[in-house]
């Protein structure tokens, strides 16, 4: 029977499928953090259980550390017990640990692709909704709350129902100053925060086989802002070049054997999904949200809408109070607006290859007065490729700052927060109310388009840059 | 975890669609390490004008006496974002029960469920009927008849949860009891992977 490429992958982990009820399904790597993890270390312990299979779980500490001189103790006081209390949990359940100095620490999102531990046809979970990010190798990844972070713990194992599937495809070529983060802030504009909920998704058409795997996480990683379960891509020779020779990944006679059984990870030509969408590229343009979740996006030089006039009241009430805390106005154009902040970074955007995009559009220019700039590298690994490369010369020289590696202003958790009232352009995923601070207000864009915006101190077109 | 089955109890309304869990327990209050204590800071801002606490918003629901009770009634995609657990914690250690929604974000489902907080999906219809009831009326949902009944008018609805769930919340089981029952079987399936 035909099956998806889902369906490929999710079959094969299944231990066991309980009469109406979800599955037991196998977990390949389970990822944790220090924020979602010590609740459920506590559980298992209170339960006389150790951690079934150590050896399938990587851990590293990035939501809360600092992103300055992370060689001294952390001063914030919660966030280094938590920290601490990683460490201790790792070492006490023999687990590896990428922590603060460790040359591989980084965002969750970030170090598990560029180690090659994440390799098509696993199933991988971590306590964080970006897991997502994963599936652009072809894997079922996804997030999941402590109390399931515990059952991974304790059985290697999740209850899961299987869910609905949906294909988007993208087919076509993109336009001039378009990447891979506005394609997918387009598609969620269009069908909406909550328009793929109970849905796993997966990503296919020219376009986005046309992508990098860099760009390709980007998509998968905001999967989660439509309310998909997971995002995916199937795997092919760009996913093979980009694994192949990594710290983790298969080597020698191993490696062919595992590419020989990747290729086989697609969906069959007449395999069924619950829902299909068809976007055609050349309709994208920069995209930039206006409102406070992902789906109030808008093209860089269209109007905000005018929310009087929205027939649904429930959607006219949120966008008017979207807009009233973003402190912008109905049917206006955001383009020239001034911003006092750009953040460069996050599991979305803070791969070599994103700096790189934004180091070739800034190289030899200034970043504006009025605007302050951060540029946070996904990982330990990004910064040394950063140097290697000489772009933090580039980024020093325009005024840019450098900070070392975490989730850091995406998130606010520690002391990197964008203040109340102030707009900050922003490459990570999500614009909610005090997300990057109480009352801070959040565009979200592509790094090229928060670039452009840190060189004008306005919202910019970037295709007037290039 | 605790048992679930029949919840009668006034009702607090949040009518506001799209909630994340950034808005029920934002991110600076995530730095504790065990799952008690967060319901202090549930909506905290906004509930408060600054973090001192000194200047509650009055015009929030949860700041008006009027309102109080077991069930919280929400607007759609309740849950969205963040994969936070400490969201459902939160709720529940405030004194919630159940969240009333016509559509939650399916990670805040799953973590509500492993809480033993009851996460009941209604239609838009039904939904706007619960928003309608005045001050002080109550609300019964019967997990055993799957059903939720608006107690002044008796308009009511059945809703639906996946028979394993319905069981383990009416038992006060949770997953991992069962997880760790199939360890053997998991054991061989694990050769059949290699």
């Amino acid at each position: 029977m035909a099956k998806t490429l889902f369906e490929k992958i999710w079959d094969k982990h299944v231990v066991k499928q309980i009469d109406g009820g979800p599955s037991v399904l196998y977990i390949d790597k389970h990822f944790i953090h220090e924020v979602t993890s010590p609740q459920a270390f506590k559980g298992i312990e209170k339960r006389g259980l150790s951690v079934f299979r150590p050896d399938q779980v990587v851990a590293t500490a990035d939501h809360n550390v600092p992103t300055l001189n992370q060689h001294l103790p952390i001063k914030d006081e919660l966030s280094r017990l938590q920290v601490q209390q990683l460490i201790e949990n790792c070492k006490k359940h023999n687990i590896e640990l990428y922590g603060l100095g460790h040359p591989f620490q980084g965002i969750v999102h970030v170090i598990g692709p560029e180690l090659g531990i994440t390799q098509p046809g696993m199933t991988i979970v971590c306590g964080d909704s970006h897991t997502s990010t994963h599936g652009a190798f072809g894997t079922i990844a996804f997030g999941i709350g402590t109390s399931e972070v515990e059952m991974v713990f304790a059985s290697q194992c999740l209850m899961q129902s299987k869910p609905k599937l949906m294909r988007i495809n993208i087919e076509g070529d993109l336009n001039k100053g378009v990447v891979s983060k506005d394609i997918i802030l387009y598609i969620i504009s269009k069908i909406s925060a909550s328009g793929a909920t109970g849905y796993f998704v997966e990503y296919a058409g020219s376009a986005i086989r046309s992508l990098s795997m860099e760009a390709r996480m980007t998509i998968c990683n905001m999967s989660i802002e439509m309310g998909a379960r997971g995002g995916m891509i199937a795997p092919d020779e760009t996913t093979f070049n980009y694994l192949k020779g990594r710290q983790f990944a298969p080597s020698g006679e191993q490696w062919e054997k595992k590419v020989a059984a990747w290729q086989e990870l697609y969906s069959d030509a007449d395999a069924v999904f619950d829902e299909e969408i068809h976007i055609d590229a050349s309709a994208i343009e920069p995209m930039i949200t206006y409102g406070t979740n992902p789906g109030l996006g808008i093209a860089i030089n269209g109007l905000v809408p005018v929310a009087e006039s929205i027939p649904d009241e429930g959607e006219r009430n949120n966008i008017m109070k979207a807009l009233q805390y973003m402190g912008l106005e109905s049917g206006k154009s955001l383009l020239g607006m001034p911003v006092q902040h750009v953040f460069i970074g996050s599991c979305t955007n803070s791969r070599i290859e994103d700096l790189r995009m934004v180091a070739s559009l800034i190289k030899g220019r200034k970043k504006h007065d009025q605007v302050q700039v951060m540029i946070v590298p996904g990982s330990q690994q990004v910064s040394k490729q950063v140097q290697a490369e000489g772009l933090d010369k580039v980024f020093r020289e325009a005024g840019f700052e450098i900070r070392q590696a975490g989730c850091s202003a995406c998130l606010g958790m520690n002391e990197d927060k964008i203040p109340a009232g102030e707009y900050c352009i922003s490459t990570s995923n999500r614009n909610f109310e005090g997300r990057q601070g109480a009352g801070a207000r959040t565009l979200l864009a592509s790094p090229l388009t928060a670039a452009a915006a840190a060189i004008t101190g306005v919202v910019t077109d970037v295709r007037e840059l290039i | 975890m605790n048992k679930v089955t029949t919840i009668q109890s006034r009702f607090v309304p949040i009518t506001m669609e799209n909630i994340d869990t950034d808005q029920i327990i934002p991110a600076r209050f995530l730095k504790a390490t065990t799952r008690e204590g967060f319901g202090k800071n549930l909506f905290r801002d906004w509930r408060y004008l600054n973090d001192d606490e000194q200047q509650p918003k009055t015009d929030f629901v949860l700041n008006k006496p009027i309102f109080s009770g077991e069930i919280l009634v929400a607007g759609k995609n309740f849950g969205c974002g963040s994969s936070r657990e400490h969201a459902a914690w939160a709720i529940k250690d405030y004194g919630f029960a159940a969240v009333v929604s016509s559509f939650f974000a399916d990670i805040f489902k799953n973590n509500a469920l492993n809480n033993g907080l009851l996460p009941v999906t209604v239609t838009e219809t039904f939904l706007q009927q619960i928003f309608a009831q005045p001050a002080h009326s109550t609300i019964t949902i019967d997990l055993s008849t799957q059903t939720i009944t608006i107690d002044a008018t008796g308009q009511q609805e059945s809703f639906e949860i996946n028979s394993y769930k319905k069981t383990c919340l009416l038992n006060g089981y949770d997953d991992i009891d069962y997880l760790i029952s199939m360890k053997q079987e998991i054991e061989t399936f694990e050769q059949t992977l290699a």
